[in-house]
């Protein structure tokens, strides 16, 4: 028997998850994942009117903002047999890759990043090399005078002994890898990406009011007719330009840069080899023609269709009443009556385990980039080639967590790109004298819809049913119930079940 | 903060042992009752447990957000955790700093007010006056347009286009105290409204059930 270790909180994500080890001879022998808070809105949801529904859902998370409400007007739409108009699926997809663009440049600095750039270390470095180094990367250049200012400002904080949220963190660990240059360069990159992001985060209330929680959707369409100004659109692009560039020149540059120097992590965080991808921004009719197309991948590299018919939800080792794994349609969310008790053998975690044909499966930019790699996405396949040759590592360092690192990154870049021409088409439609952004419609009686989605952290599903024009049931399965979800009742490999011996592995996946 | 597990809550339990009594703590989030607070826990303490081992320590205490002031969507109809907000929860007074989310610019000058030894006035449901005392009606850009009779009726529509008053699509703008028109989110980019959309009324205790169906007068 291994020594078991407790990890909670995780940090550095949004929600509360525990994660229990158990650690043989340096290694992760077993690992268990638990969801140690439960609020119940999808029991909140019953009753009401589904027009509301995605104000609701939209507070499963704020950092992962916006996409639930996305989500859930697809799903109303769908069950109410709604088409909506081209310039407000326009409008969702600019707020939706707005919203990639924010969340991952969030993710790699301020998330991800102190697993694996020192911050103290990086008072040690020289600024002129620093320089250099910066210069090398062939991203944005900073100079030695700009490197010492941040360096002066670093250690002035931390020599007041107030480390604020960098006090006890595990600074000196062996595991870091990075040079005193780099770590200088990363903490610098840091401290403009706090700036950065809040400038970026105004492209959510240009069109959405504000962020977090735009509130611009509405089943039929977008509110935000009255900013189809030029003055706006400028506005919007403007930010959109400086968000793209800092991707371009800081963010993807320092991916590269840090991942050389931690290229065995090439061949670490694996999993059963199952990616599961919904596909997301519909470019042409509503849901045609996808950026990044569906498809899922079970065992190799061949995509096949995904059919969300195939999809269940697993409740035996999680806190609610036992029953069998049931379809979203006819899901069920039955805490357990009494306190629920932690038992790594029996019940430990409020996350459902979704399954897709019985099997678990990860989501998120590695399933993404994948699919759409072996689907010959032209954007996807020329940018991840290119990252691979400049590592000078073969296409199996991308089923890792440098991979999944690097397609964080890789995606950013294809998303950010994508926008101009949205945003093209939304400016000659206006120019045409199309300014239609809401189709009138009527509650049916009765119905049944699902919404999908692919969002910064995965796949994403709402469904719905009506009934006497109120809600019946709403279920969602979110992406990281695929990927932090407990065990079943048949003992299938866990999706995230393979843990390296460092545990801040799981940074690369954030929960909600 | 770059800690997790027992690192990360040893910045918290060292804080409140060096600067017992002088602290501000500033909560957010609902917290869960229900079974002692079961369903909501961090290292394996109740959210219940903490705030009543760490809040009575501080110097004061703000709650942040809606959830955290009121209970927010955690409380909603039927509630199953039993979620309530920090003042309820502990029988105390906090300030309250609601919204869905709150604007960073009422704690901003909230904590500089306090910093300041500022009297910072509350209304009835503990919300800083300067920044919940006027209704978001009161101070709405389209207030002439309501005076006016001037209404839309559906969304996308010319007066929709023209920013006409959103009445008649369920704002709860005359019922809801935030500064919203004024202070505006993001640098003062945009709030709800302004983008088309009417008020759900984010900043009132239980607006999840009293201001539902949001769409309706």
């Amino acid at each position: 028997m291994g020594k078991r270790i407790m990890i909670d909180p995780i940090t550095r994500i949004e929600g509360h998850l525990r994660i229990e080890v158990e650690v043989e001879n340096g290694k992760v022998k077993d690992a268990w994942s638990s969801g140690q808070m439960f609020r119940g809105i999808e029991i909140m949801l019953q009753g009401r009117d589904p027009r509301d529904a995605h104000h609701f859902v939209q507070r499963s998370c704020g950092v992962c903002t916006y996409i639930h409400a996305l989500s859930s007007v697809r799903a109303v739409e769908a069950a109410c047999k709604i088409e909506i108009p081209e310039n407000a699926q326009i409008i969702r997809n600019l707020l939706h890759g707005a919203q990639y663009q924010h969340d991952h440049i969030v993710h790699f600095y301020h998330l991800h990043a102190l697993d694996w750039v020192d911050i103290v270390n990086g008072l040690t470095a020289d600024p002129v090399k620093t320089a250099k180094l910066s210069e090398a990367t062939g991203g944005r250049r900073g100079t030695a005078e700009y490197f010492l200012e941040v360096q002066t400002k670093l250690k002035t904080f931390v020599n007041s002994g107030q480390l604020g949220p960098f006090n006890n963190g595990y600074w000196g660990h062996p595991a870091y890898e990075l040079p005193p240059e780099a770590n200088l360069m990363a903490s610098a990159h840091y401290l403009e990406a706090i700036k950065l992001q809040a400038k970026a985060a105004r492209m959510h209330a240009i069109f959405g009011g504000k962020n977090p929680h735009p509130q611009s959707l509405v089943v039929g369409g977008v509110t935000s007719v009255g900013d189809l100004t030029p003055e706006r659109i400028n506005e919007f692009v403007g930010i959109w330009k400086e968000t793209k560039a800092f991707v371009d020149e800081v963010y993807i540059p320092d991916l590269l840069a840090v991942a050389s120097f931690y290229k065995d992590w090439a061949a670490i965080g694996g999993n059963n080899k199952t990616y599961l991808c919904y596909g997301e921004f519909p470019q042409k009719g509503v849901n045609d023609d996808l950026l990044y197309p569906s498809g899922i991948l079970m065992g190799d590299l061949n995509p096949k269709a995904v059919d969300t018919g195939l999809i269940t939800e697993d409740v035996t080792r999680a806190w609610y009443e036992k029953g069998p794994a049931r379809h979203p349609f006819e899901g069920e969310t039955k805490p357990i009556k009494g306190e629920p008790k932690y038992n790594t053998n029996a019940q430990y975690s409020w996350l459902k385990a979704p399954r897709y044909d019985g099997k678990s499966a990860e989501v998120g930019p590695l399933a993404r980039n994948l699919v759409a790699y072996t689907s010959g996405q032209p954007q996807v396949k020329a940018l991840v080639d290119h990252v691979l040759k400049t590592l000078g590592v073969g296409t199996e360092a991308l089923f890792s967590t440098l991979g999944r690192t690097a397609a964080r990154g890789i995606e950013t870049v294809v998303i950010g790109n994508a926008m101009e021409g949205w945003i093209e088409k939304l400016k000659s439609n206006i120019a045409s004298g199309n300014k239609k952004t809401y189709q009138k419609w009527e509650m049916p009686d009765k119905g049944k819809g699902f919404g999908l989605n692919d969002v910064p952290r995965g796949a994403l599903g709402h469904w719905i049913e009506i009934e006497d024009k109120k809600i019946k049931n709403y279920q969602y399965v979110v992406p990281s119930t695929w990927n932090l979800g407990p065990s079943d009742g048949k003992k299938t490999e866990r999706s995230c079940g393979k843990f390296p011996h460092r545990h801040t592995h799981c940074r690369s996946q954030k929960t909600s | 903060m770059a800690a997790s597990g027992y690192q990360a809550e040893k910045s918290l339990h060292d804080a409140v042992k060096k600067y017992r009594g002088k602290f501000v703590c500033i909560v957010e989030g609902a917290i869960a009752t229900k079974y002692n607070g079961a369903y909501g826990k961090v290292a394996d303490r109740t959210f219940l447990a903490i705030a009543k081992d760490i809040v009575p320590k501080a110097a004061a205490v703000i709650a942040i957000g809606s959830c955290a002031a009121y209970g927010g969507v955690a409380s909603a109809k039927p509630n199953p955790g039993g979620y309530k907000g920090l003042g309820d929860a502990l029988g105390i007074k906090p300030i309250n700093i609601p919204g869905c989310p709150p604007n960073p610019l009422n704690l901003l000058a909230t904590i500089v007010k306090y910093l300041n030894k500022e009297k910072i006035e509350l209304d009835s449901n503990g919300r800083p006056m300067f920044a919940y005392g006027d209704s978001v009606h009161d101070k709405c850009p389209r207030l002439k347009f309501y005076e006016e009779g001037k209404f839309v009726t559906e969304f996308g529509s010319k007066e929709a286009e023209m920013g006409y008053c959103l009445s008649e699509m369920g704002c709860k703008g005359p019922v809801t105290y935030n500064n919203c028109p004024t202070a505006k989110y993001n640098d003062a980019t945009s709030f709800p409204i302004q983008a088309g959309h009417p008020c759900i009324g984010c900043s009132e205790p239980n607006f999840w059930d009293n201001m539902t169906p949001f769409y309706e007068k």
